[in-house]
Protein backbone atom coordinates (compact mmCIF):
# COMPACT_ATOMS: atom_id res chain seq x y z
CA UNK A 1 0.00 0.00 0.00
CA UNK A 2 2.65 2.60 0.77
CA UNK A 3 4.84 1.52 -2.11
CA UNK A 4 1.59 2.43 -4.78
CA UNK A 5 1.76 5.70 -2.24
CA UNK A 6 5.37 6.51 -2.80
CA UNK A 7 5.56 5.43 -6.62
CA UNK A 8 2.45 7.55 -7.04
CA UNK A 9 4.27 10.52 -5.13
CA UNK A 10 6.96 10.17 -7.66
CA UNK A 11 5.09 10.23 -10.60
CA UNK A 12 3.10 13.01 -9.56
CA UNK A 13 3.38 15.96 -11.85
CA UNK A 14 5.12 18.17 -9.07
CA UNK A 15 7.86 15.87 -9.16
CA UNK A 16 7.88 15.71 -12.64
CA UNK A 17 7.92 19.45 -13.36
CA UNK A 18 10.85 19.52 -10.71
CA UNK A 19 12.94 16.80 -12.34
CA UNK A 20 12.17 18.59 -15.73
CA UNK A 21 13.41 21.82 -14.03
CA UNK A 22 16.55 20.38 -12.66
CA UNK A 23 17.42 18.59 -16.25
CA UNK A 24 16.77 21.39 -18.21
CA UNK A 25 19.31 23.42 -16.35
CA UNK A 26 22.06 20.86 -16.80
CA UNK A 27 21.28 20.16 -20.58
CA UNK A 28 21.23 24.06 -20.91
CA UNK A 29 24.79 23.95 -18.79
CA UNK A 30 26.44 21.03 -20.96
CA UNK A 31 25.54 22.88 -24.13
CA UNK A 32 26.88 26.02 -23.44
CA UNK A 33 30.00 24.69 -21.39
CA UNK A 34 30.37 22.43 -24.67
CA UNK A 35 30.60 24.86 -26.96
CA UNK A 36 32.70 27.53 -24.77
CA UNK A 37 29.92 30.72 -25.56
CA UNK A 38 31.23 33.89 -23.66
CA UNK A 39 31.30 33.17 -19.97
CA UNK A 40 31.50 29.81 -20.09
CA UNK A 41 35.22 28.90 -21.65
CA UNK A 42 36.36 28.07 -18.48
CA UNK A 43 33.40 26.07 -17.30
CA UNK A 44 33.49 22.58 -16.66
CA UNK A 45 31.03 20.97 -18.23
CA UNK A 46 28.28 18.56 -16.36
CA UNK A 47 30.22 15.56 -17.46
CA UNK A 48 33.27 16.70 -16.06
CA UNK A 49 31.92 17.51 -12.72
CA UNK A 50 30.27 14.33 -12.78
CA UNK A 51 33.69 12.31 -13.28
CA UNK A 52 35.60 14.61 -10.70
CA UNK A 53 31.79 14.01 -8.40
CA UNK A 54 32.71 10.39 -8.51
CA UNK A 55 36.42 10.63 -6.73
CA UNK A 56 35.38 13.72 -4.30
CA UNK A 57 32.09 11.69 -2.58
CA UNK A 58 35.10 8.06 -2.15
CA UNK A 59 37.07 10.93 -0.06
CA UNK A 60 36.64 10.74 3.24
CA UNK A 61 37.80 14.20 3.14
CA UNK A 62 35.11 15.26 1.35
CA UNK A 63 32.24 14.00 4.36
CA UNK A 64 34.49 16.16 6.72
CA UNK A 65 33.94 19.04 4.83
CA UNK A 66 30.19 18.72 5.15
CA UNK A 67 30.59 17.66 8.69
CA UNK A 68 32.40 20.82 9.24
CA UNK A 69 29.65 22.85 7.80
CA UNK A 70 26.53 21.13 9.54
CA UNK A 71 28.17 20.93 13.15
CA UNK A 72 28.67 24.83 12.45
CA UNK A 73 24.87 25.72 11.29
CA UNK A 74 23.64 23.41 14.32
CA UNK A 75 25.40 24.94 17.21
CA UNK A 76 24.83 28.09 15.83
CA UNK A 77 21.51 27.60 15.01
CA UNK A 78 20.64 25.48 17.87
CA UNK A 79 22.22 28.26 20.53
CA UNK A 80 20.46 31.19 18.27
CA UNK A 81 16.90 29.35 19.49
CA UNK A 82 17.92 28.84 22.72
CA UNK A 83 18.71 32.19 23.55
CA UNK A 84 16.72 34.14 20.92
CA UNK A 85 12.94 32.43 21.73
CA UNK A 86 12.72 32.97 25.66
CA UNK A 87 14.75 36.62 24.75
CA UNK A 88 11.68 37.33 22.44
CA UNK A 89 8.46 36.25 24.64
CA UNK A 90 9.83 38.02 27.53
CA UNK A 91 10.79 41.31 25.70
CA UNK A 92 7.38 40.64 23.89
CA UNK A 93 5.65 40.12 27.54
CA UNK A 94 7.59 43.16 29.28
CA UNK A 95 7.12 46.78 28.73
CA UNK A 96 9.90 47.98 30.34
CA UNK A 97 12.04 45.37 29.50
CA UNK A 98 11.47 45.81 25.49
CA UNK A 99 12.04 49.70 26.29
CA UNK A 100 15.25 49.21 27.55
CA UNK A 101 16.42 46.25 24.85
CA UNK A 102 15.26 47.38 21.80
CA UNK A 103 17.04 49.85 20.36
CA UNK A 104 20.11 47.53 21.23
CA UNK A 105 18.53 45.16 19.29
CA UNK A 106 17.44 47.61 16.40
CA UNK A 107 21.00 49.16 16.33
CA UNK A 108 22.89 45.71 16.20
CA UNK A 109 20.56 43.94 14.16
CA UNK A 110 21.28 45.85 10.32
CA UNK A 111 25.12 45.19 11.20
CA UNK A 112 25.46 42.16 8.05
CA UNK A 113 26.95 38.61 10.31
CA UNK A 114 30.15 39.44 7.67
CA UNK A 115 30.48 42.43 9.51
CA UNK A 116 31.24 40.66 12.42
CA UNK A 117 34.03 38.98 11.79
CA UNK A 118 37.39 40.48 11.94
CA UNK A 119 35.73 41.97 15.44
CA UNK A 120 34.74 38.48 16.57
CA UNK A 121 37.79 36.69 15.69
CA UNK A 122 40.04 39.33 17.41
CA UNK A 123 37.22 38.79 20.42
CA UNK A 124 36.96 35.25 20.39
CA UNK A 125 40.08 32.95 21.35
CA UNK A 126 39.98 30.31 18.51
CA UNK A 127 39.01 30.85 14.60
CA UNK A 128 36.14 28.39 15.44
CA UNK A 129 34.70 30.08 18.07
CA UNK A 130 34.52 33.21 15.67
CA UNK A 131 32.86 31.35 13.27
CA UNK A 132 30.24 29.88 15.59
CA UNK A 133 29.32 33.46 16.91
CA UNK A 134 29.08 35.10 13.56
CA UNK A 135 26.78 32.09 12.39
CA UNK A 136 24.74 32.75 15.69
CA UNK A 137 24.29 36.03 15.32
CA UNK A 138 23.32 35.32 11.78
CA UNK A 139 19.92 33.26 13.07
CA UNK A 140 19.68 35.09 16.38
CA UNK A 141 18.19 38.36 15.09
CA UNK A 142 15.66 36.87 12.98
CA UNK A 143 14.75 34.38 15.85
CA UNK A 144 13.74 37.45 18.25
CA UNK A 145 11.83 39.69 15.79
CA UNK A 146 9.82 36.88 14.70
CA UNK A 147 8.80 35.88 18.40
CA UNK A 148 8.43 39.53 19.26
CA UNK A 149 5.94 39.92 16.26
CA UNK A 150 4.08 36.64 16.80
CA UNK A 151 3.69 37.23 20.49
CA UNK A 152 2.17 41.04 19.81
CA UNK A 153 -0.24 39.31 17.26
CA UNK A 154 -1.78 36.93 19.17
CA UNK A 155 -5.59 37.86 18.95
CA UNK A 156 -6.76 39.34 22.09
CA UNK A 157 -9.89 36.78 21.89
CA UNK A 158 -7.72 33.88 22.55
CA UNK A 159 -6.57 35.97 26.42
CA UNK A 160 -10.06 36.44 26.93
CA UNK A 161 -10.96 33.61 26.33
CA UNK A 162 -8.26 31.64 28.11
CA UNK A 163 -8.81 34.43 31.12
CA UNK A 164 -12.73 33.74 31.82
CA UNK A 165 -11.99 30.08 31.44
CA UNK A 166 -10.12 30.49 34.71
CA UNK A 167 -6.26 29.93 33.40
CA UNK A 168 -3.79 31.41 35.97
CA UNK A 169 -0.58 33.30 34.22
CA UNK A 170 1.54 29.32 34.07
CA UNK A 171 -1.57 28.18 32.16
CA UNK A 172 -2.17 31.37 29.81
CA UNK A 173 2.00 31.03 28.90
CA UNK A 174 2.07 27.33 28.35
CA UNK A 175 -1.06 26.90 26.66
CA UNK A 176 -1.80 30.03 24.73
CA UNK A 177 0.90 32.20 24.50
CA UNK A 178 3.14 29.15 23.84
CA UNK A 179 1.45 27.77 21.05
CA UNK A 180 0.20 30.68 20.02
CA UNK A 181 3.62 32.10 18.77
CA UNK A 182 5.08 28.37 17.53
CA UNK A 183 4.53 28.66 14.03
CA UNK A 184 5.76 32.15 14.03
CA UNK A 185 8.82 30.53 15.32
CA UNK A 186 9.12 28.33 12.83
CA UNK A 187 8.76 31.15 10.25
CA UNK A 188 11.92 32.24 11.74
CA UNK A 189 13.54 29.34 11.94
CA UNK A 190 12.99 28.66 8.17
CA UNK A 191 14.55 32.34 7.57
CA UNK A 192 17.16 31.92 10.13
CA UNK A 193 18.50 28.72 8.68
CA UNK A 194 18.68 29.94 5.08
CA UNK A 195 21.31 32.90 6.92
CA UNK A 196 23.02 30.89 8.79
CA UNK A 197 23.76 28.73 5.66
CA UNK A 198 24.60 31.95 3.89
CA UNK A 199 26.75 33.12 6.58
CA UNK A 200 28.58 29.66 7.37
CA UNK A 201 29.76 29.60 3.75
CA UNK A 202 30.81 33.00 3.71
CA UNK A 203 32.74 32.95 7.15
CA UNK A 204 34.47 29.55 6.01
CA UNK A 205 35.98 31.24 2.91
CA UNK A 206 37.44 34.09 4.98
CA UNK A 207 38.42 32.13 8.21
CA UNK A 208 38.14 28.55 7.74
CA UNK A 209 40.20 25.25 7.19
CA UNK A 210 37.13 23.47 7.28
CA UNK A 211 33.70 22.94 5.84
CA UNK A 212 32.06 23.31 2.14
CA UNK A 213 33.06 26.94 1.71
CA UNK A 214 36.27 26.25 2.40
CA UNK A 215 36.31 23.47 -0.11
CA UNK A 216 34.89 25.82 -2.67
CA UNK A 217 36.96 28.72 -2.46
CA UNK A 218 40.10 25.92 -1.91
CA UNK A 219 39.53 24.36 -4.68
CA UNK A 220 39.46 28.04 -6.71
CA UNK A 221 42.61 28.42 -5.36
CA UNK A 222 44.22 25.39 -6.12
CA UNK A 223 42.33 25.60 -9.79
CA UNK A 224 40.08 22.58 -9.01
CA UNK A 225 37.25 23.60 -11.07
CA UNK A 226 35.04 20.87 -11.33
CA UNK A 227 35.45 20.94 -7.38
CA UNK A 228 33.95 24.15 -7.05
CA UNK A 229 31.01 23.09 -8.73
CA UNK A 230 30.49 20.20 -6.53
CA UNK A 231 31.15 22.46 -3.14
CA UNK A 232 28.46 25.00 -4.46
CA UNK A 233 25.78 22.34 -5.00
CA UNK A 234 26.73 20.71 -1.93
CA UNK A 235 25.66 23.99 -0.38
CA UNK A 236 22.83 24.08 -1.65
CA UNK A 237 21.91 20.58 -1.25
CA UNK A 238 22.82 20.49 2.06
CA UNK A 239 20.76 24.15 2.97
CA UNK A 240 17.82 22.26 1.23
CA UNK A 241 18.21 19.41 3.45
CA UNK A 242 18.27 21.76 6.48
CA UNK A 243 15.00 23.52 5.80
CA UNK A 244 13.55 20.37 4.23
CA UNK A 245 13.98 19.06 8.52
CA UNK A 246 12.63 22.42 9.74
CA UNK A 247 9.37 22.32 7.47
CA UNK A 248 9.12 18.42 9.21
CA UNK A 249 9.88 19.61 12.30
CA UNK A 250 7.75 21.91 12.28
CA UNK A 251 4.77 19.92 10.75
CA UNK A 252 4.98 17.43 13.81
CA UNK A 253 5.05 20.41 15.97
CA UNK A 254 2.10 21.88 15.30
CA UNK A 255 -0.23 19.62 13.72
CA UNK A 256 -2.77 22.19 13.51
CA UNK A 257 -1.64 24.25 10.86
CA UNK A 258 -1.61 21.73 8.67
CA UNK A 259 -5.53 22.05 8.02
CA UNK A 260 -5.76 25.15 7.45
CA UNK B 1 -42.80 54.22 25.35
CA UNK B 2 -39.67 54.15 27.30
CA UNK B 3 -38.56 53.71 31.16
CA UNK B 4 -35.53 52.59 32.29
CA UNK B 5 -37.20 51.11 35.10
CA UNK B 6 -38.91 48.35 33.10
CA UNK B 7 -37.39 45.54 34.99
CA UNK B 8 -38.24 41.66 33.75
CA UNK B 9 -39.57 39.68 36.61
CA UNK B 10 -39.70 35.59 36.44
CA UNK B 11 -42.88 35.83 33.77
CA UNK B 12 -43.99 32.14 35.20
CA UNK B 13 -42.67 30.67 38.19
CA UNK B 14 -40.37 27.01 37.05
CA UNK B 15 -40.53 24.79 39.48
CA UNK B 16 -36.49 23.80 37.57
CA UNK B 17 -35.33 27.22 38.37
CA UNK B 18 -36.20 27.38 41.69
CA UNK B 19 -33.72 24.77 42.05
CA UNK B 20 -31.13 26.42 40.87
CA UNK B 21 -32.24 29.43 41.73
CA UNK B 22 -28.80 31.91 41.44
CA UNK B 23 -27.27 33.31 38.86
CA UNK B 24 -29.56 36.63 39.10
CA UNK B 25 -27.77 39.77 37.61
CA UNK B 26 -28.35 43.04 38.61
CA UNK B 27 -26.96 45.46 36.09
CA UNK B 28 -28.01 49.01 37.70
CA UNK B 29 -27.51 52.43 35.78
CA UNK B 30 -23.91 51.70 34.18
CA UNK B 31 -22.62 54.63 31.71
CA UNK B 32 -19.45 53.75 29.90
CA UNK B 33 -18.24 56.31 27.00
CA UNK B 34 -15.09 56.33 24.66
CA UNK B 35 -12.86 58.85 23.51
CA UNK B 36 -13.06 58.15 19.37
CA UNK B 37 -10.06 60.26 18.51
CA UNK B 38 -11.30 63.76 19.57
CA UNK B 39 -15.05 62.89 19.54
CA UNK B 40 -16.22 61.45 23.10
CA UNK B 41 -18.90 59.10 22.51
CA UNK B 42 -21.63 58.01 25.13
CA UNK B 43 -22.26 54.10 24.08
CA UNK B 44 -24.40 53.34 27.40
CA UNK B 45 -25.99 56.12 29.77
CA UNK B 46 -27.92 54.90 32.83
CA UNK B 47 -28.38 51.20 31.50
CA UNK B 48 -30.61 49.27 33.99
CA UNK B 49 -31.62 45.53 33.97
CA UNK B 50 -31.81 42.78 35.42
CA UNK B 51 -31.53 39.29 34.14
CA UNK B 52 -33.59 36.79 36.06
CA UNK B 53 -32.32 33.91 37.68
CA UNK B 54 -31.75 31.16 35.05
CA UNK B 55 -34.13 32.82 32.36
CA UNK B 56 -33.02 33.21 28.60
CA UNK B 57 -32.42 37.18 28.54
CA UNK B 58 -32.30 38.45 24.84
CA UNK B 59 -31.37 41.61 23.79
CA UNK B 60 -32.05 43.18 20.36
CA UNK B 61 -31.57 46.92 19.33
CA UNK B 62 -29.91 48.42 16.58
CA UNK B 63 -26.43 48.06 15.24
CA UNK B 64 -24.01 50.13 17.42
CA UNK B 65 -26.33 50.39 20.73
CA UNK B 66 -23.80 49.16 22.81
CA UNK B 67 -24.65 45.84 23.14
CA UNK B 68 -21.11 44.48 22.63
CA UNK B 69 -19.94 46.61 25.56
CA UNK B 70 -22.81 45.70 27.92
CA UNK B 71 -21.36 42.15 26.93
CA UNK B 72 -17.75 43.14 27.20
CA UNK B 73 -18.59 45.10 31.15
CA UNK B 74 -20.91 42.03 32.41
CA UNK B 75 -17.76 39.53 31.29
CA UNK B 76 -15.03 41.53 33.05
CA UNK B 77 -12.95 42.67 30.03
CA UNK B 78 -14.14 46.36 30.41
CA UNK B 79 -15.37 48.64 33.36
CA UNK B 80 -18.40 50.76 33.92
CA UNK B 81 -17.26 54.37 34.48
CA UNK B 82 -20.19 54.48 36.29
CA UNK B 83 -23.22 52.12 37.75
CA UNK B 84 -23.18 48.73 39.54
CA UNK B 85 -23.19 45.23 38.12
CA UNK B 86 -24.04 42.10 40.81
CA UNK B 87 -24.69 38.20 40.57
CA UNK B 88 -26.59 37.14 43.10
CA UNK B 89 -25.87 40.28 45.07
CA UNK B 90 -22.32 40.38 44.72
CA UNK B 91 -20.53 42.86 42.65
CA UNK B 92 -18.28 41.54 39.36
CA UNK B 93 -14.81 41.82 39.57
CA UNK B 94 -12.78 41.45 36.26
CA UNK B 95 -12.85 37.90 33.93
CA UNK B 96 -14.33 34.63 35.28
CA UNK B 97 -15.28 31.60 34.78
CA UNK B 98 -18.83 32.80 36.42
CA UNK B 99 -19.68 34.49 33.53
CA UNK B 100 -18.57 33.34 29.83
CA UNK B 101 -18.80 34.93 26.23
CA UNK B 102 -19.53 33.04 23.25
CA UNK B 103 -18.41 35.43 20.79
CA UNK B 104 -18.96 36.85 17.60
CA UNK B 105 -16.12 34.91 15.87
CA UNK B 106 -15.23 31.85 17.46
CA UNK B 107 -12.47 32.14 19.74
CA UNK B 108 -11.74 28.56 20.15
CA UNK B 109 -8.12 28.02 20.40
CA UNK B 110 -7.16 26.99 17.29
CA UNK B 111 -3.66 25.04 18.46
CA UNK B 112 -6.51 22.49 20.56
CA UNK B 113 -8.91 19.72 19.26
CA UNK B 114 -12.54 20.40 19.97
CA UNK B 115 -11.99 17.98 22.98
CA UNK B 116 -9.07 19.82 24.03
CA UNK B 117 -10.96 23.31 23.75
CA UNK B 118 -13.78 21.79 25.84
CA UNK B 119 -11.89 20.48 28.62
CA UNK B 120 -9.66 23.31 28.92
CA UNK B 121 -11.66 25.18 31.32
CA UNK B 122 -12.22 22.52 34.07
CA UNK B 123 -8.48 21.08 33.86
CA UNK B 124 -7.36 25.19 34.19
CA UNK B 125 -9.75 25.74 37.10
CA UNK B 126 -8.21 22.37 39.01
CA UNK B 127 -11.46 21.84 40.73
CA UNK B 128 -13.28 18.62 39.07
CA UNK B 129 -11.59 15.17 38.96
CA UNK B 130 -10.52 14.05 35.67
CA UNK B 131 -12.98 11.72 35.19
CA UNK B 132 -15.94 13.75 35.98
CA UNK B 133 -14.36 16.47 33.64
CA UNK B 134 -13.95 13.75 31.04
CA UNK B 135 -17.87 12.12 31.87
CA UNK B 136 -18.78 15.59 31.49
CA UNK B 137 -17.32 16.59 28.20
CA UNK B 138 -18.65 13.10 26.95
CA UNK B 139 -22.35 14.30 27.59
CA UNK B 140 -21.82 17.66 26.06
CA UNK B 141 -19.57 16.27 22.84
CA UNK B 142 -22.56 14.15 22.10
CA UNK B 143 -25.33 17.05 22.76
CA UNK B 144 -24.09 19.37 20.21
CA UNK B 145 -23.34 16.55 17.55
CA UNK B 146 -19.19 16.42 17.69
CA UNK B 147 -18.28 12.89 18.84
CA UNK B 148 -17.17 12.54 15.40
CA UNK B 149 -15.15 15.89 15.49
CA UNK B 150 -13.55 15.45 18.69
CA UNK B 151 -10.28 15.33 17.21
CA UNK B 152 -10.27 17.48 14.88
CA UNK B 153 -8.83 20.95 14.74
CA UNK B 154 -11.25 24.23 14.56
CA UNK B 155 -9.93 24.92 10.97
CA UNK B 156 -11.16 21.27 10.09
CA UNK B 157 -14.84 22.50 11.32
CA UNK B 158 -17.21 24.21 9.31
CA UNK B 159 -18.54 27.18 10.69
CA UNK B 160 -21.82 25.98 12.59
CA UNK B 161 -19.51 23.09 14.21
CA UNK B 162 -16.96 25.77 15.82
CA UNK B 163 -19.95 27.47 17.14
CA UNK B 164 -21.42 24.42 18.75
CA UNK B 165 -17.60 23.37 19.98
CA UNK B 166 -17.81 26.86 21.48
CA UNK B 167 -21.05 26.50 23.46
CA UNK B 168 -19.85 23.54 24.80
CA UNK B 169 -16.49 24.78 26.07
CA UNK B 170 -18.73 27.70 28.06
CA UNK B 171 -21.33 25.33 29.17
CA UNK B 172 -19.37 22.86 30.81
CA UNK B 173 -18.18 25.51 33.45
CA UNK B 174 -21.54 25.41 34.61
CA UNK B 175 -21.00 29.90 34.64
CA UNK B 176 -23.80 31.57 36.73
CA UNK B 177 -24.00 33.56 33.47
CA UNK B 178 -23.89 33.05 29.81
CA UNK B 179 -23.24 35.96 27.59
CA UNK B 180 -23.54 35.27 23.85
CA UNK B 181 -22.68 37.97 21.33
CA UNK B 182 -24.69 37.50 18.09
CA UNK B 183 -23.05 34.32 18.07
CA UNK B 184 -24.50 32.58 15.12
CA UNK B 185 -23.80 35.85 13.25
CA UNK B 186 -22.23 35.11 9.59
CA UNK B 187 -23.87 31.75 9.50
CA UNK B 188 -26.31 31.17 6.67
CA UNK B 189 -29.98 31.25 7.19
CA UNK B 190 -30.21 27.20 7.74
CA UNK B 191 -27.38 26.53 9.87
CA UNK B 192 -28.37 29.45 11.99
CA UNK B 193 -31.86 27.96 12.34
CA UNK B 194 -29.99 24.35 13.15
CA UNK B 195 -27.70 26.33 15.72
CA UNK B 196 -30.83 28.31 17.60
CA UNK B 197 -32.87 24.72 18.20
CA UNK B 198 -29.26 23.19 19.15
CA UNK B 199 -28.99 26.50 21.72
CA UNK B 200 -32.17 26.33 22.57
CA UNK B 201 -32.16 22.64 23.37
CA UNK B 202 -28.94 23.12 25.83
CA UNK B 203 -30.48 26.19 27.28
CA UNK B 204 -33.91 24.53 28.25
CA UNK B 205 -31.49 21.32 29.62
CA UNK B 206 -29.48 23.72 32.00
CA UNK B 207 -31.49 26.65 32.76
CA UNK B 208 -28.84 28.66 33.15
CA UNK B 209 -28.65 32.30 33.18
CA UNK B 210 -28.52 32.97 30.18
CA UNK B 211 -27.88 37.09 28.19
CA UNK B 212 -28.44 36.70 24.50
CA UNK B 213 -27.54 39.71 22.18
CA UNK B 214 -28.84 39.35 18.38
CA UNK B 215 -29.96 41.55 15.93
CA UNK B 216 -32.16 38.92 14.36
CA UNK B 217 -36.06 39.44 15.70
CA UNK B 218 -36.88 36.10 14.62
CA UNK B 219 -34.07 34.52 16.74
CA UNK B 220 -34.74 36.89 19.63
CA UNK B 221 -38.32 35.36 20.07
CA UNK B 222 -37.91 31.99 19.68
CA UNK B 223 -34.90 31.83 22.40
CA UNK B 224 -36.12 34.40 24.68
CA UNK B 225 -37.80 33.67 28.22
CA UNK B 226 -37.21 38.24 28.15
CA UNK B 227 -37.07 40.43 25.20
CA UNK B 228 -34.99 43.70 26.09
CA UNK B 229 -35.11 46.39 23.36
CA UNK B 230 -32.24 48.82 23.36
CA UNK B 231 -32.40 52.63 22.50
CA UNK B 232 -30.11 53.68 19.66
CA UNK B 233 -26.92 55.27 21.05
CA UNK B 234 -26.63 56.01 23.67
CA UNK B 235 -27.68 52.61 24.79
CA UNK B 236 -30.51 52.40 27.64
CA UNK B 237 -33.34 49.72 27.55
CA UNK B 238 -36.01 51.27 25.95
CA UNK B 239 -39.22 48.00 26.88
CA UNK B 240 -38.91 44.72 27.91
CA UNK B 241 -41.74 41.93 26.70
CA UNK B 242 -41.99 38.93 28.66
CA UNK B 243 -42.28 35.96 25.75
CA UNK B 244 -44.62 33.47 27.46
CA UNK B 245 -44.14 30.62 24.90
CA UNK B 246 -44.22 27.61 25.55
CA UNK B 247 -40.93 25.19 26.60
CA UNK B 248 -39.66 23.01 24.86
CA UNK B 249 -39.97 25.66 22.35
CA UNK B 250 -39.88 24.04 18.41
CA UNK B 251 -39.55 25.82 15.27
CA UNK B 252 -43.72 25.15 14.95
CA UNK B 253 -44.06 28.23 17.57
CA UNK B 254 -42.72 30.32 14.58
CA UNK B 255 -46.20 30.75 12.65
CA UNK B 256 -48.08 30.63 15.81
CA UNK B 257 -50.36 33.74 16.53
CA UNK B 258 -48.83 34.60 19.76
CA UNK B 259 -45.22 34.64 18.32
CA UNK B 260 -46.49 36.80 15.24
CA UNK B 261 -48.22 39.88 17.97
CA UNK B 262 -44.97 39.79 19.95
CA UNK B 263 -42.87 40.46 16.85
CA UNK B 264 -45.55 43.06 15.66
CA UNK B 265 -45.01 44.86 19.18
CA UNK B 266 -41.18 44.68 19.07
CA UNK B 267 -40.86 45.82 15.35
CA UNK B 268 -43.22 48.77 15.82
CA UNK B 269 -40.80 49.66 19.32
CA UNK B 270 -37.57 49.52 16.49
CA UNK B 271 -39.41 50.75 14.19
CA UNK B 272 -40.11 54.12 16.06
CA UNK B 273 -36.27 53.66 17.83
CA UNK B 274 -35.09 53.61 14.04
CA UNK B 275 -36.94 56.54 12.87
CA UNK B 276 -35.51 58.43 15.25
CA UNK B 277 -31.99 57.10 14.54
CA UNK B 278 -32.64 58.07 11.04
CA UNK B 279 -33.26 61.66 12.42
CA UNK B 280 -30.14 61.63 13.59
CA UNK B 281 -28.52 60.65 10.52
CA UNK B 282 -27.84 56.60 11.42
CA UNK B 283 -27.11 55.02 7.97
CA UNK B 284 -28.14 51.71 9.02
CA UNK B 285 -30.96 52.74 10.80
CA UNK B 286 -32.22 53.87 7.12
CA UNK B 287 -32.55 50.38 5.99
CA UNK B 288 -34.56 49.10 8.99
CA UNK B 289 -37.21 51.48 8.43
CA UNK B 290 -37.30 51.20 4.23
CA UNK B 291 -37.61 47.04 5.53
CA UNK B 292 -40.06 47.81 8.01
CA UNK B 293 -42.16 50.23 5.96
CA UNK B 294 -41.81 48.04 2.85
CA UNK B 295 -43.71 44.91 5.14
CA UNK B 296 -46.35 46.82 6.43
CA UNK B 297 -47.46 48.17 2.61
CA UNK B 298 -47.03 44.52 1.95
CA UNK B 299 -49.49 42.77 4.86
CA UNK B 300 -52.27 45.67 4.15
Amino acid sequence: MNVIKVRKALLSKTVLRGFFSVGGLIVLWQIAASMKLPGFTAVPTPIEVWGVLADSISQAKFWDHWAASFARVLSGFIAAQIIGIPLGLFMAMSRTFYATSFPLLEIMRPIPPLAWVPASIIFWPTTEASIAFVIFLGAFFTVVINVIGSARNIDVRYLRAAQSLGSRPMDIFLRIILPAVLPGIFIGMAVGMGITWEVVVAAEMIAGKSGLGYLTWSSYVGGNYPQIIIGMISIGIAGYISSSLIRLLGHYVTPWQRTS
Amino acid sequence: MTGTDQIAKNPSPNPATDVHAHGEVVIDAVSKSYMIGPVHEQVLENCSLTLAAGKLTVLIGPSGCGKSTLINILAGYETAESGTIAIDGEPIKGPSSDRLVVFQETALFPWMTTWQNIVYGPQVQRRRSRSDIETEASRLLDRVGLRDFRNKYPSQLSGGMQRRAELARAMINEPRLMLLDEPFRGLDAMTRELMQEYFVRLYEEKQQTVLFVTSEIDEAIFLADTLVLMSNKPGQVIKTIDIELPRPRSVQILTSNAYLRYKEQALEILHEEALKAFAGGSKSAADFVEAYEREQESQQ
